[in-house]
């Protein structure tokens, strides 16, 4: 393993969208969010713009890979579900398909056993996009037709970035 | 490992600053956060103790801009330098696109980076990364200190395989964006190549 990277095209994008919009609903949620376990932001939905979401992404992926640390000097593979409860809000967190992580934020408008009853069944879809779209930019790579936005990248183009 | 959506055209890549402990990792970073535009800046997170030592790591969200239609965007970690947090550093260089090694340049603090760099190289290698393959950049930071050594010995000492280097003091910000866009750089022809 070099150095992979992660791609979405918009097929999935608009896929997964509409499955955690479903579960936001369903879960009764106020906020979902699917982070990459690097950090990266994929997609949020609900009260996102309440808040800083990019921060969000790079601690929940910090915290699983902490306790994934912890998982492993017990001899554990992983912790695969994570819950924060606090006052009013509470954080569902769990790792999807190995790979991406999905956070629920709720209120006591639901429950913890309504999120993770709907979380499961979730996450099972989730798993299924995600396995399509891993095998979809291999393809692509193989056959050189990833159109790839930096293949044409000039240094010039990287120098304008930093005036 | 970048993460390249179309849906939304953004591409994201990690860079990591790495070195050992007070080498001037965290400071990087405040000369960064405090010297970009609000609005290509995200918040800067630092998970430290309470006299201000990095506990987990350090992180900040720049955006820079477009290339050829797709938004850029890079996120900074430093890690924990002293050497009993060794677990968390690990995490922390999980799925890095760069590295940049900040070095202190007083004499008293070689043994320091070079143990710094030996780790580095093993804890990479423990995620499957080679170093050698990496979009790699040396900072010699603390240059205005009167301990510190020629930067022909730093040289010698740390950049055995001849990567970019920069002199810089990281308090007062001299070679610290330098710095920043050199592995920048490095980063976006890496994906380019890669492709």
């Amino acid at each position: 393993m070099s150095n992979p990277t992660m791609v979405m095209y918009e097929e999935e994008f608009q896929e997964v969208n509409d499955l955690i919009e479903r579960l936001l609903k369903e879960a009764n949620a106020k906020m979902i969010f699917l982070v990459d376990k690097n950090g990266q932001l994929i997609s949020g939905v609900g009260e996102t713009e309440r808040f800083d979401t990019t921060s969000l992404a790079s601690l929940t992926a910090g915290n699983i890979a902490a306790t994934g640390g912890l998982a492993k000097l017990i001899g554990e593979k992983e912790f695969s579900i994570l819950f924060h409860e606090g006052e009013k809000d509470n954080l569902h967190i769990s790792i999807v398909g190995g790979r991406v992580i999905l956070v629920v934020l709720f209120d006591a408008s639901s429950s913890l056993g309504l999120v993770r009853l709907r979380v499961k069944k979730a996450s099972e879809e989730l798993s299924s996009i995600f396995e399509k779209l891993m095998k979809k930019s291999e393809e692509r790579e193989k056959y050189g037709s990833s159109n790839f936005p930096f293949a044409e990248i000039t240094d010039e183009d990287i120098d304008n970035l930093f005036k | 490992m970048s993460f390249i959506n179309y849906a939304s055209r953004e591409i994201n890549c990690k860079i990591v600053y790495y070195g050992p402990g007070l080498c001037g990792k965290t400071t990087n970073l405040q000369f960064i956060y405090q010297n970009t535009a609000p609005d290509a800046r995200g918040k800067m997170i630092s998970l430290a103790t309470e006299t201000e030592r990095t506990l987990f790591f350090d992180f900040l969200p720049l955006s820079l801009g477009e290339v050829r239609g797709f938004k850029t965007r890079f996120h900074l970690y430093t890690v924990p330098g002293q050497i009993f947090y060794d677990a968390s550093r690990k995490l922390i260089l999980k799925g890095v696109d760069g590295v940049v090694f900040v070095a202190d340049s007083q004499e008293e603090r070689i043994d320091a980076n070079i143990e710094s760099y030996e780790n580095l190289r093993i804890n990479l290698k423990e995620q499957g990364y080679d170093l050698d393959k990496l979009p790699f950049i040396i900072q010699y930071n603390k240059r205005d200190l009167p301990g510190a050594m020629s930067v022909v010995e730093l040289h010698r000492e740390l950049n055995i395989t001849d990567v970019p280097e920069f002199e810089a003091c990281a308090a007062t910000g001299e070679g610290v964006f330098e710095t920043l866009k050199a592995v920048a750089k490095l980063i976006l022809l890496d994906l380019k190549k890669g492709k």
